[in-house]
């Protein structure tokens, strides 16, 4: 089958998550190699996730571990608490 | 990671049987989720750090009644959620979640900014500060459900199914949130990523 631009974008996610049957997955291939656009945009959505996965990205507060671990080791050391009704 | 889980189960029955201490290194492998999950949902970093504390703390307190058979980062995952979503609804109020609805039935525009003349960028461009910045903006802008979907898909690693099963929503409205977060951070991190882009020839590209 032959796509349109517009069939290729509502699978951009599926397809970089390799989530879409064969045959579909060789239909937006095959769109992909003579559609500068649709490339662009698979190009970029991927450098997105790229930037997303990169630690550097979204930092925790400085001295979060710390303080966490401290408030546990507190915790650690109440003897066995009945536990709590939720 | 068969092994992993493998010394994960192992330490989980020490911990239960009474060695506690060990809860330190079984919880230190899952504290940047453990924060960025409530971060996604409070979106305010003291707050977060607080909750992630008091969801660990849970975690410790109910590790009793972990199953074996489920996946232990996916467990507390559910417990950070619940956490973040206890304290969101303290601060707002009941409504929340009907607006959240709201917004998801009103859909959108999600199609992807097209762009002409792309040059693929090169990997050394995407290290520059701007960019990542530019990208946790427009991540905490996106609709409180989408970023949750996203956060743990995407940030995080899980894959769709537990995504979904963390947050208590169906794969196929997971996938559709996912689509629709990432469509949306397209959009809004083209133009910068259009500066980092090489130009096609001399000096005749469109200068931003």
């Amino acid at each position: 089958m032959k796509l349109d631009c517009k069939h290729v974008w509502e699978y951009i996610s599926e397809y970089i998550d390799d989530t879409v049957d064969a045959k579909l997955r060789e239909d937006i291939e095959r769109h992909l190699e003579h559609c500068e656009i649709c490339s662009a945009i698979l190009d970029s959505t991927r450098n997105v996730l790229v930037l997303t996965a990169d630690d550097r990205t979204f930092e925790l507060p400085v001295g979060y571990s710390e303080r966490l671990h401290e408030r546990l080791a507190k915790e650690l050391k109440i003897p066995e608490t009945p536990e709590e009704p939720k | 990671m068969q092994q992993k889980s493998k010394n994960e189960a192992e330490l989980i029955a020490r911990i239960v049987s009474g060695e506690k201490e060990l809860f330190h290194e079984l919880i230190r492998p899952y504290e940047r989720m453990v924060y960025l999950t409530v971060f996604s949902i409070l979106k305010n970093e003291a707050e977060a750090e607080d909750a992630a504390q008091e969801a660990v703390i849970s975690a410790y307190r109910h590790l009793g009644s972990f199953r074996a058979e489920a996946k232990f980062s996916t467990w507390l995952t559910t417990i950070a959620i619940n956490e973040g979503r206890k304290r969101l609804r303290r601060a707002k109020g009941a409504t929340f979640e009907s607006i959240d609805e709201q917004e998801e039935e009103k859909g959108g525009d999600f199609t992807p900014a097209q762009l002409t003349d792309w040059r693929e960028i090169p990997l050394e461009a995407l290290e520059r500060k701007e960019l990542r910045e530019a990208l946790r903006k427009a991540v905490a802008e996106l609709p409180d459900t989408y970023r949750q979907v996203f956060t743990l898909r995407d940030l995080e690693e899980f894959n769709i199914e537990e995504t979904a099963q963390a947050l208590g929503i169906n794969t196929g409205v997971a996938k559709v949130r996912l689509h629709r977060a990432r469509v949306m951070l397209q959009k809004r991190l083209v133009p910068f990523l259009k500066t980092l882009a090489p130009k096609r020839r001399g000096f005749f590209g469109s200068a931003p």
